[in-house]
This record gives structure tokens, C-alpha cells and sequence, in this order.
């Protein structure tokens, strides 16, 4: 992606990472904290401790009125109408021919006998078209309100629950992973979400913008915590597996391709009517023509997006979408498409960076097993 | 004894008609985590400006360009086992290659050491 320098906004939190020595670099728009000490010693810091994340360029959007579940399953393949109050769901914005928009996050905020109202989480890069999107293709029941007024933070790691039930006491034990809350602080209104992007445990925090400074600080005074750059969050966010948007995702791939099946809910699968139902309906019976892969590639140089996928002749049958030095592994790991006939489990794939190959088998992801909060019993 | 450097950020050590080649502190503060490194092998010709190494750091790929043409007569093979060493000792032990001199007039074109110390503090 190219970023333009020219006319790059400003994030709430901006000055508050230049203060601790960040390195900004122009994002999704936004100038944004890509390291501080180093990526490699802060992802490691996120897998054992607890790690802060600026994720404010991330859209926050409130979708309100009458049948807005119903509306959104028009557009998304999730079972938003059988998500109950305080769940979160991943889902996926699909255009007409099943190709992928965006992906993003749902939350069912519906207060207690008030109106429906959903909370949506959607890429950075993408909010803008997002916005547009959703606005012309529901109804005009729906009101959609773009919360620019908010900042978002990210807790992430396996001493995440322990900070926030220690600031906050009650809000771990009441969460379970893919649940949501929200809480009065410093009187204002904190929105809490047991989720992140980073395999760990962890939780995302909505704040009024004007509140994000005093927040980072109360978080980051725990010394478990400490903030971590895009940088770090990128080779966290590879380790788990996770596809990201523009990169292992976008208009050509459906979320069968994606190997996303588990976004496309049972109900859903039998009823249909969502945008571009027919083929994703069509690759979920007779599987599709190409799936997103883990590959470990065998060596020390990382191999990256962009580099060719070759079968045993030399033809080309795929590309890498994200690949990179796995910290916590010590190794090169990368995610490809490739041909369903070659994303079988152990399959031996050779690939070509800048004229040079390199040897790679097919793995399960994640990489690094996730360690999400799963409550036992619960769904 | 005498130390050159480039805009591409390498410097050159040059001892008798052998140069040692790296990288300076600078360039790998801003590479980052170095992951990676490949030096040419001994016995390599290279004309000014070849791309004579790669260095990738946990965020991108850099080729490392040869600052003079030569002959390479030695890569660091310590960088294979450990890349780290060139954010270590960027300018000592985390050299990646030497090389014998083709031409000692093309020294005449790069940076001294007080510019080119100077001249990144612009940057």
C-alpha cells in the first residue's frame, strides 16, 4: 500500500507515544507507533506479560434501529440476529460476488429492554469504504454512527485478565472470551471486549478520546504492561494465524478460501440470503478453487508477501499474502493460496522470492496455539 | 587506516588494498531486529553499486550494495549463526564482507567518517 505523508491525521494518543520514544510512521492514514524498544523484544513481552495497543485508527461504528440484526445479515454470513447481549461475533462484509470487503467485529450493545443497537469494530484502512458501503446497501432504517470521538486500546498477553481485573475489578470474571461489556470510569462511558488480534488472551477497550491519555497511563503504570508498536502486533497477529485485511483478505478471496468457515454460521449455511450466498454457499459443498495456507519455510530468511508459490515444474499456483520471522519460534513462517489440491497438511511447496527458491511444507495454523479465555461449558 | 561511509549507510575500512564492508549503527537502528543476513562468497567480483548483501530485519528486506569494486576475498560467516551481531557491533564485528580494492581512486567519492556522522544527524 502506498501511504501519502501529505495530510496524515492525528490519532488521540499520538503524543503520548512520541513521549515514550515511539518510532510513528504513516498508517491507514494516520501517523502511528510502529516500535519502541524493539519489534522482536515486544512481541515476546505481549506472549508472556501483557501488552498496550493503540488501535485507534480502527473504525468504531454504532448501528442502530429497528431490524438491524435482520439488515445485517443481508450483508454479513454471522448469525447476528441469535447474537445475544454482550456477545461478540467475528464476521466478514461481503460484496454481491462473496469477496470480502472488510473483516470486523460485532457486538450486541442492545441495552437492557432498550433499542437494538450493535457495536462494530472494522480495519482502519478500510472504514471509510466500509461506511459508504453499509450506507448505501441498508436500509434507511438503520442509522449508522461513525464514533470518531473514541479511542481504542488493546490489553493483550497471559497477564492481560489479572491488569484489568486488578483496575477494574469484576470485568475479567465477568467476561469470557468473545463477550463484551461496558463500565462508568472517571465518568465516562468504557466499553470492555474480551478479543484482540494477537492470539493471547486479552481485551479491547473503547474510550472517549479526550479519556485514552489517562487510560494508557493507568494501564501502563502496572508494570506488566508495557506498550507495544504495529510492528510487534503484525508478527503477533502472523504466529496466531490470523488473515489480515488487504493482505491474506480482500474482494478476491471469499471466506471459504480464507478457510473463515467458522465466520459462516450454521443457519446461515441453510437459509442463505446473504451477499454473494450462492457461491460461498457453492464452495462450502464442493470446496473452493484455491485455500489460505500456513507454510514454515525451511531456513532463516524470512520470506514476505508477494513471493511466488511453485509446484514441482515451476509453475506458478500461488502467492505468499503475509510471511515474516516468527519471534517466538525463531523461524520463517508465512501464509500463502495456493491450489486445494496442495493445502493438504505436509505438502512440500517451493517458493521464489527475488529470484531466489526456497522450500516450505504446508502446516496447521495457528502457528502458536491460541490462548484465548474459553469458559468451560460455554459456547 | 581509514573509514569511509556512503549515503546508502555502509561503511568501508580500508586497510592496505583490503576493505572491510558493513553496516553503520544508524542503518541498523533503523533496520531494527536484524533476522537475516547473506554475504557474498569469496572469490565474487563486484563493480561499484552491486548488490553484494541482504540484510532483513524482522520488518523488511535491504540489499547492502558494495561501496567500491573488488574482489571479495572473505564474507562473515558468524552472521549466518548469528545476524544479531549486526545491531550488536554494527561497526566492529558485524562486518559482512571484505574485499580487495580494484580501484583505490573510487575512495576519493565517499563520505569521511566526522560528514557522514554529521550529515545522518539530518536525516
Amino acid at each position: 500500500m502506498t501511504e501519502s505523508t501529505d495530510n496524515l491525521a492525528t490519532l488521540p494518543l499520538d503524543g503520548w507515544h512520541r513521549a515514550r520514544g515511539a518510532r510513528m510512521v504513516p498508517f491507514a492514514g494516520y501517523d502511528m507507533a510502529v516500535q519502541y524498544e524493539g519489534i522482536m523484544a515486544e512481541h515476546l513481552w505481549t506472549r508472556n506479560h501483557a501488552g498496550l495497543f493503540d488501535v485507534s485508527h480502527m473504525g468504531q461504528l454504532l448501528l442502530t434501529g429497528t431490524g438491524v440484526a435482520e439488515a445485517l445479515e443481508t450483508l454479513l454470513p454471522g448469525d447476528i440476529i441469535g447474537l445475544k447481549p454482550g456477545r461478540i461475533r467475528y464476521s466478514l462484509l461481503l460484496d454481491d460476488k462473496g469477496g470480502v470487503i472488510d473483516d470486523l467485529m460485532v457486538t450486541n450493545v442492545t441495552p437492557e429492554g432498550g433499542d437494538e443497537a450493535y457495536y462494530m469494530v472494522v480495519n482502519g484502512a478500510t472504514k471509510y469504504g466500509d461506511i459508504a458501503d453499509l450506507e448505501e446497501r441498508l436500509p434507511a432504517r438503520v442509522k449508522l454512527e461513525h464514533l470518531t470521538d473514541r479511542a481504542l486500546l488493546a490489553l493483550q498477553g497471559p497477564e492481560a485478565a489479572a491488569v484489568i481485573d486488578s483496575l477494574f475489578p469484576g470485568v475479567g470474571d465477568a467476561l469470557s472470551f468473545m463477550q463484551g461489556t461496558s463500565r462508568d470510569w472517571e465518568g465516562v462511558a468504557l466499553g470492555f471486549g474480551r478479543s484482540g488480534y494477537t492470539g493471547e488472551d486479552g481485551f479491547e477497550l473503547s474510550v472517549p478520546a479526550t479519556h485514552a491519555e489517562k487510560l494508557a497511563n493507568l494501564l501502563i503504570a502496572d508494570q506488566r504492561v508495557r506498550p507495544i508498536g504495529l510492528g510487534a502486533r503484525d508478527s503477533l497477529r502472523l504466529e496466531a494465524g490470523l488473515p489480515l485485511y488487504g493482505h491474506d483478505l480482500d474482494c478476491d478471496t471469499t471466506p471459504v478460501m480464507a478457510g473463515l468457515t467458522f465466520a459462516i454460521a450454521k443457519r446461515r449455511r441453510e437459509q442463505g440470503g446473504f451477499a454473494g450466498a450462492e457461491r460461498i454457499l457453492g464452495q462450502l459443498a464442493d470446496g473452493p478453487p484455491q485455500k489460505r495456507v500456513g507454510l514454515l519455510v525451511e531456513g532463516r530468511q524470512p520470506v514476505r508477501e508477494g513471493a511466488l508459490v511453485l509446484d514441482r515444474e515451476g509453475n506458478e499456483i500461488g502467492r505468499v499474502t503475509s510471511g515474516g520471522h516468527s519471534p517466538s519460534l525463531g523461524r520463517p513462517i508465512a501464509m500463502a493460496y495456493v491450489a486445494t489440491a496442495l493445502a493438504e497438511e505436509g505438502t512440500a511447496l517451493t517458493l521464489e522470492q527475488r529470484g531466489k527458491l526456497f522450500q516450505a511444507s504446508v502446516t496447521p495454523m495457528p502457528f502458536v496455539p491460541h490462548r484465548y479465555h474459553r469458559k468451560q461449558g460455554a459456547a | 587506516m581509514s573509514l569511509y561511509f556512503t549515503k546508502e549507510h555502509e561503511w568501508i575500512r580500508v586497510e592496505g588494498d583490503v576493505a572491510t564492508v558493513g553496516i553503520s549503527d544508524h542503518a541498523q537502528q533503523a533496520l531494527g531486529d536484524i533476522v537475516f543476513a547473506e554475504v557474498p562468497d569469496a572469490g565474487r567480483s563486484l563493480a561499484k553499486g552491486d548488490d553484494a548483501a541482504v540484510v532483513e530485519s524482522v520488518k523488511a528486506a535491504s540489499d547492502v550494495y558494495a561501496p567500491v569494486a573488488g574482489e571479495v576475498v572473505e564474507g562473515n560467516g558468524a552472521l549466518a549463526d548469528d545476524p544479531s551481531l549486526i545491531n550488536r557491533d554494527p561497526e566492529g564485528e558485524g562486518w559482512f564482507f571484505k574485499l580487495k580494492l580494484a580501484d583505490e581512486s573510487e575512495l576519493a567519492g565517499l563520505m569521511s567518517e566526522a560528514d557522514y556522522r554529521e550529515w545522518v544527524k539530518t536525516l
